[in-house]
């Protein structure tokens, strides 16, 4: 649209107001065939890049400095305008190829925010307040008066998290359900509904807007692509398109490599030798207390479906598990169903895909909960117990703690996977199937099957 | 992906043997509750509430609503079907009365009518997905096992109750201070615990992440069994709606009651517990000197657990103590022992089932009444009337002319007439005035349209 087009008309002009668009709609350019690929790729990397970090639980600080680097080595172009011009045309390649599934769009739409946010960040205030005023929020500073009177919890709030309150800060006063990381996080006051927003938080309500915005455009890009665009471009673009988030992504897992089926009797087995510490964990705690809570049965449950456990079998599984406190009936009733759930048996009927180490890092295990990931949750006590438990040498043992420390939690997972196995993982561990299906490589070298 | 999950409640969620054997003398069967619902359930009300004002006359209802509102049931004979609408009260009524649920969940209201949502299903494009859910609340005293030593498992008395009266004064504290709610339902979940429906509009048209915005607000849990850490309040000061609740409730709660009640601070074993929480290993084992030591030789009369308490805050709080840490230890014990403990899942996902108020617990036979956030003190879950003591009401009432005769003269009565005056009127006017607003907004629109 012709709101980007001004913007780069105006930044060569050098009264700069804004680099970031709001990609409002696709550009009216003519885009050659390669740089379709090449641009999309670069920012596909960039967008991982930051999915790595926020796996790695990067603190805000730091993922600034990652998000600045990734774009300066992906996305730079010696012109503005032609950086401009990758910008946006890589963006609208990628929507295409994100927007084709509900797993896809969700990645997309968290990465791409988190990109908006930084860059953001990055503008000037007066920028800043310019790109507000394109979303045309309709938010105005809190007067003297009102200030005033809730000056004391203001206070209160900014302490809570370490900083102080200027005599003169401006506040917005918006609906707390514009600003829903504020109100996770407690960062914000909130009084009768409406949230406090200081100046330096508007970015909150900035990436709000995008986020819902994109949201929104991504589905109705899928809707095109499903009804015209997979048709006509089904030998120029569709293959590119379709190949772009695999190629890059990586596999899956939802579907068992051909080879890998497993039954019930060998999970004992596989279980000691070849998962990950995250699901030995699981898989642990569930024979010792017969239960295991939503969370860990959904990533234990997902990560065997992954291996090749059937759904008859997992039915099994799982009833033999519970049996001691669950009764028959009860388990077909009140569990059989979220198991054939996840095997896309019931509901909405989708096959749903094992948990990636990110997913598993990001996960906030509570009160009884065994998910999440034991380099990423686990008390240094309890891991360096774990680790030993699964054979890992005292030596190894400190270099896993070391990654731990540097919050490292896939590297440490690596660390892991090399000392119990006795030989490298280069790849590194990305995702808890490709941990087993890296360890029976080793294990069966022969014909990769199990048991 | 979770969203199943509470398809069969949560309340049944963990296992206790030994109950199913103890079952209540007075008994649950299936013949009583088909009296109870033939006589006594609310019927009319549950409908009327659920309808959020759409049944009325006014050109802006929405007809649809109610009819595309999901309720789930379970059979007697642990059937469980899912997917029920009802497109009148008469339907509702008839349909309870003929299936006799042991348990009505409610659900989200979906784009279409979930009954027929195979029929949309071909279309592809996820045109069968909830678009408005009350926010909703679970707690179970079953999360609360590793702070009460007076019960476990299903199990509550009257020691152990009171932690659920102070969850909800902080929670309604909460949802009406600083989110403004207004229209709230406090219900006991018939055996262990309570539930919560906000149903003011703006709640139950929040989208997922912003219920669980409001679910982490809330939340000062962090971690498990498998990383030690309970409760963590980080900064040098507390977030206003911490320290209120602390200040407010749950200091003087801990102090008052839980802390002599449940002997937190009498022997080694329980006292142990609190001195792991201090991070500084020399504070905590000075502590357990002086704890051991004065083991006989009480002098005062006061209570062992709240004189160890004292104790313990003036060395913690003492100027001595430098770091931010050791005098933020106090607040996180309290915490600790006594902040509500949410299952975050339920509130976080529309598409989560919560039992119907005024169902009947089948373990115990107890109906999920309302319970009055103002006089939330007074609740007593063993009093809460028995589906066997209601219909002995009912016999000992003789034959009355008509149904609300019939209720009144029971212990439900009182029930149902909080439920009607103190949160379905306030809330169906509020519903009207809504529809007004929206209605007249539109014509306005359509008024400038036409103008331009």
């Amino acid at each position: 649209m012709e709101v980007v087009q001004s913007h780069r008309k105006s930044s060569s002009n050098n009264v700069t107001v804004s680099t970031l668009p709001l990609y409002r709609s696709a550009p009216p350019l003519e885009v050659r065939l390669e740089d379709f690929e090449l641009f999309a790729m670069d920012r596909l990397r960039v967008l991982k890049g930051i999915s790595d970090g926020l796996g790695r639980g990067k603190k805000p600080e730091e993922m600034e400095k990652l998000v600045a680097d990734l774009w300066k080595a992906n996305m730079r172009h010696p012109q503005a305008n032609e950086e401009a011009n990758k910008d946006i045309i890589s963006h609208f390649v990628l929507r295409l190829v994100y927007c084709r599934t509900e797993e896809l769009r969700k990645w997309f739409l968290s990465m791409e925010t988190t990109l908006f946010r930084y860059r953001f960040r990055f503008e000037s205030s007066e920028a800043q307040r310019a790109l507000m005023s394109e979303f045309k929020l309709p938010y105005k500073a809190v007067s003297n008066a009102e200030f005033e009177s809730v000056k004391d919890k203001l206070g209160q709030v900014a302490r809570s998290m370490g900083q102080t309150l200027a005599s003169d800060a401006i506040f917005y006063k918006v609906p707390f359900e514009e600003v829903p990381e504020l109100v996770a996080g407690r960062r914000v006051f909130i009084c009768k509904g409406h949230a406090y927003v200081a100046m330096n938080q508007v970015v909150s309500l900035v990436v709000t807007q995008f986020r819902s915005y994109l949201s929104k455009a991504l589905i109705l890009t899928n809707r095109k692509w499903t009804s015209t665009v997979r048709e006509q471009e089904k030998d120029r673009l569709a293959p590119i398109v379709e190949a772009l988030c695999t190629s890059y992504l990586g596999p899956d897992y939802s579907q068992p490599n051909e080879a890998g089926e497993i039954s019930v009797k060998d999970i004992d087995h596989i279980a000691k030798t070849s998962f990950p510490l995250c699901m030995r964990h699981l898989f642990e705690k569930v024979r010792e207390d017969h239960h295991l809570k939503h969370g860990g049965r959904m990533q234990l449950g997902l990560f065997l479906k992954g291996v090749g456990l059937k759904l008859d079998d997992a039915l099994a599984f799982w009833k033999a598990e519970f049996a001691p406190k669950v009764s028959a009936e009860r388990f077909d009733k009140e569990y059989a169903y979220n198991i054939r759930h996840n095997y896309g048996r019931e509901g909405k009927r989708t096959d749903y895909t094992p948990y990636s180490c990110q997913k598993i890092i990001s996960s906030t295990p509570g009160v009884g909960d065994h998910h999440g990931c034991p380099y990423r949750h686990f008390s240094e006590e309890n891991l360096r117990a774990a680790l030993v438990r699964m054979g890992v040498s005292s030596r190894a043992v400190e270099d896993v703690m070391d990654k731990v420390r540097n919050r490292h939690y896939q590297l440490a997972c690596t660390l892991t996977f090399e000392a119990v196995h006795g030989s490298s993982c280069d790849a590194g561990i990305n995702h808890p199937n490709q941990y087993f299906i890296d360890s029976q490589r080793i294990l069966q070298p022969k014909n990769g099957s199990v048991a | 992906m979770t969203k199943e999950e509470a398809e069969s409640g949560r309340d049944d969620m963990v296992i206790d043997g030994a109950e199913q054997a103890n079952a209540v003398p007075d008994g649950f069967d299936a013949n009583y509750l088909r009296i109870y619902y033939g006589k006594l359930f609310p019927h009319a009300d549950m409908f009327k509430w659920m309808s959020y004002g759409n049944d009325g006359k006014h050109p802006a209802c929405d007809r649809s609503y109610f009819g595309r509102r999901e309720f789930s049931f379970t059979l007697e004979n642990d059937i469980y079907i899912r997917f029920q609408s009802f497109n009148s009260v008469t339907e509702l009524e008839n349909s309870i009365k003929e299936k006799c649920p042991f348990k009505i969940d409610i659900g989200p209201v979906y784009s279409v009518d979930p009954a027929k949502r195979h029929a949309y299903a071909q279309g592809g494009d996820n045109v069968f997905t909830p678009v408005e859910r009350e926010l909703v609340f679970d707690i179970d005293i079953t999360d609360y096992d590793d702070v009460r030593y007076c019960c476990t498992g299903a199990d509550v008395c009257l020691e152990c109750w009171p932690l659920m009266t102070i969850a909800i004064k902080v929670i309604d504290t909460a949802l009406r201070d600083d989110f403004g709610f207004n229209h709230i339902l406090w219900v006991y979940s018939g055996r262990r615990g309570v539930h919560c429906w906000v149903c003011d509009g703006k709640a139950r048209r929040l989208t997922n992440e912003q219920r669980a915005a409001i679910a982490d607000y809330f939340r000062v849990y962090k971690g498990n069994e498998n990383s030690h850490k309970k409760i963590s309040l980080p900064g040098p000061v507390l977030h206003p709606f911490l320290a209120r609740s602390y200040t407010e409730v749950l200091k003087g709660f801990f102090e008052a009651k839980l802390l002599p009640n449940q002997n937190l601070l009498s022997c080694q074993e329980r006292y142990e517990k609190i001195l792991e929480m201090i991070p500084d290993a020399s504070v905590a084992s000075e502590l357990r000197g002086r704890w051991q030591e004065n083991k006989r030789a009480s002098m005062s009369k006061d209570d062992i657990n709240l004189v160890r308490w004292e104790q313990l805050k003036s060395v913690l709080q003492s100027g001595k103590q430098k770091t931010q840490g050791l005098r933020r230890c106090v607040e996180e014990v309290v915490f600790s022992f006594t902040y509500p403990r949410l299952d975050m899942e339920v509130s976080k996902h529309m598409n989560h089932l919560l039992k119907a108020p005024f169902c009947v617990h089948p373990k115990t036979g107890r109906v999920c009444v309302p319970i009055d956030p103002n006089n939330c003190d007074e609740f007593d879950p063993t009093t809460v009337p028995t589906l066997s003591q209601l219909l002995e009401e009912l016999n000992r009432g003789g034959v009355r002319e008509d149904a609300e005769n019939e209720l009144d003269g029971t212990s439900l009565g009182e029930s149902v007439k909080f439920f009607r005056t103190s949160f379905l009127q306030p809330l169906l006017k509020s519903c009207k005035e809504e529809i007004e607003r929206s209605y007249n907004a539109k014509l306005q629109q359509s008024k400038n349209t036409l103008s331009w």
